[in-house]
């Protein structure tokens, strides 16, 4: 059977070069970074080389980088690693939409007797800067708003709201982790403290990810132990896991706005295919301030777990904000931020565009797509009858 | 995550639609909630003798509509009444944990359906004494 994978937003495929030199650091150069042996050195400076390409990705220095164990621990650390520089309770604020890594780790901070300003974003997913502004108290900490949402796509204005944090004398974190490897990411020019990103995003492997911490800013340790990444994350450092990451980040680099072209291409044929096709649908997230290979569309009448099954079946992979794929009963709480109302939530379906993918690939899924919509509104009772 | 039962009956749907001057009809779910179930029955000589669905809903609750058509159609309204979601859910040889509650409604729109009967049979014979 013929499968297309457009779940590039959950993971991408690991890459031919990327698992080349991950297994030379399995097989060939399996030292410890820290041994001063030849055999501890030859890791150490695939790891330093990685560094750099990771660094260079992002505008950073190599020493800005710290590895961690993916984009989760590096949302973890940001906002933990900022409080605890402080022997004091402070107050942080976030958005409606983040990750839960953020927003579960904020939650968290509140427990801890911290206080935390979850601010709402509008109807495309984007948050007000001015509401960013108006949020800031004299114990404000730390402002984490992310670069590109996971769901819908949508591109936060994250250099005004940094320069809102700069003015204020408040760090600013960022979670970068789906804009990484898919449009330019410029540490310097959004003028960010801290961005998490992770290497299994980008055609690199999972279980490996980092924190940019800038120059300057401190940041205190959420583990303890070895003096690994100049003491700020102990740990035998995954050596493979980071190698692979500096390929990714290389190649990541080079391709940047060939990969770029290529998905928006794809993206704006997917959107305009499911408008012409199918009536009652609606596009979640911003028109043109989205990821290049986001779209996030919500099919009146029909639910999201019955679409994602019957792609499935025809070899489709995708995802949806439905409650069915949260596990909870509760739709995604992104789509519900935006506004959108519970029953068009449970519909919406998410297909994420990657390297893989074609034209041909597009025309298919359309096809499948609307066969299946037809397929479950004649089954629903929502659907006026006679409609497709 | 899903029996073969389920599939089947999720990708090929039993007795989909709503039966015209049905004797019974029942809802239940609500679309914020992400599933709506409505089934229809025509009863002839207190034995249901048709039954239709339509379903807005996960495959759980598209496979348990589906479901509880066939083991409906038949027996007399006494018998229909005594089939629980428990029940529906068995003889799709089991659902994923977390659809027990959330997707197994469709027992309870059957038994809705049925009082629509019962209460509609009720007043036509109360209409037919006071005539």
């Amino acid at each position: 059977m013929r499968r297309i994978y457009l779940d590039h937003a959950a993971t991408t495929p690991v890459r031919s070069e990327v698992a080349e030199v991950m297994t030379r650091y399995l097989t060939a150069n399996w030292g410890n970074p820290s041994s001063p042996h030849s055999t501890g050195q030859e890791a150490r400076k695939g790891m330093d080389d990685a560094r750099k390409y990771i660094a260079n990705l992002i505008n950073a220095s190599p020493e800005e980088i710290i590895f961690t164990s993916g984009g989760t621990e590096a949302d973890n650390f940001a906002l933990k690693g900022v409080t605890y520089t402080r022997d004091k309770k402070q107050h942080f604020i976030t958005t409606k939409i983040e990750h839960h890594a953020v927003l579960h780790c904020a939650e968290a901070l509140e427990k801890e007797g911290h206080a935390v300003t979850y601010l709402d974003v509008d109807s495309d997913g984007l948050v007000d800067p001015d509401d960013v502004r108006r949020a800031i108290r004299k114990d404000t900490a730390l402002v984490s708003v992310m670069l590109a949402n996971n769901e819908v796509g949508t591109v936060e204005p994250v250099a005004e709201i940094a320069r809102i944090c700069r003015e204020h004398g408040v760090l600013f974190h960022t979670d970068a982790v789906q804009a990484v490897g898919q449009i330019p990411v410029d540490v310097k020019k959004l003028g960010v403290d801290l961005l998490s990103m992770s290497a299994h995003k980008l055609y690199g492997p999972k279980g490996i990810g980092a924190l940019y911490v800038r120059k300057g800013v401190k940041i205190a340790p959420i583990l303890y132990g070895g003096a690994q990444e100049r003491g700020r994350r102990p740990g035998t450092e995954n050596v493979p896991g980071i190698a692979g990451f500096g390929k990714a980040a290389e190649l990541a680099a080079a391709e940047l706005n060939e990969h770029r072209e290529k998905l928006t291409r794809l993206r704006e044929k997917l959107i305009e295919e499911i408008f012409r096709r199918i009536e009652d649908v609606k596009l979640n997230g911003h028109r043109r301030r989205r990821l290049p290979g986001n779209v996030n569309v919500s099919i009146k009448y029909v639910e999201g777990e019955s679409i994602l099954l019957n792609l499935d079946l025809k070899g489709i992979a995708a995802s949806s904000g439905s409650a069915c794929m949260s596990g909870t009963l509760e739709p995604s709480h992104v789509l519900l931020a935006m506004g959108i109302p519970r029953e068009v939530a449970h519909g919406s379906l998410r297909m994420t565009l990657g390297t893989s993918n074609t034209e041909d690939d597009i025309d298919y899924v359309v096809d499948v797509l609307e066969e299946t919509v037809k397929k479950l509104r004649a089954m629903s009772p929502l659907a006026s009858p006679g409609r497709c | 995550m899903y029996s073969e039962k389920v599939m089947d009956h999720f990708t090929n749907p039993r007795n989909v639609g709503k039966i015209e001057n049905a004797d019974g009809v029942g809802r239940v779910g609500n679309p914020a909630c992400g599933d709506i179930m409505q089934i229809s029955i025509k009863v002839d000589n207190n034995r249901i003798t048709d039954i239709k669905f339509k379903t807005f809903g996960c495959a759980a609750a598209i496979a348990t509509s589906s479901m509880v058509t066939e083991m409906v159609k038949g027996k007399t309204v006494e018998e229909a009444k005594q089939i629980t979601n428990r029940a529906v859910a068995e003889a799709l040889d089991g659902l994923p944990r977390n659809k027990l509650h959330c997707s197994n409604l469709a027992a309870d729109a059957l038994h809705k359906a049925i009082n629509d009967y019962l209460s509609r049979s009720k007043q036509a014979e109360t209409d037919r004494a006071v005539e």
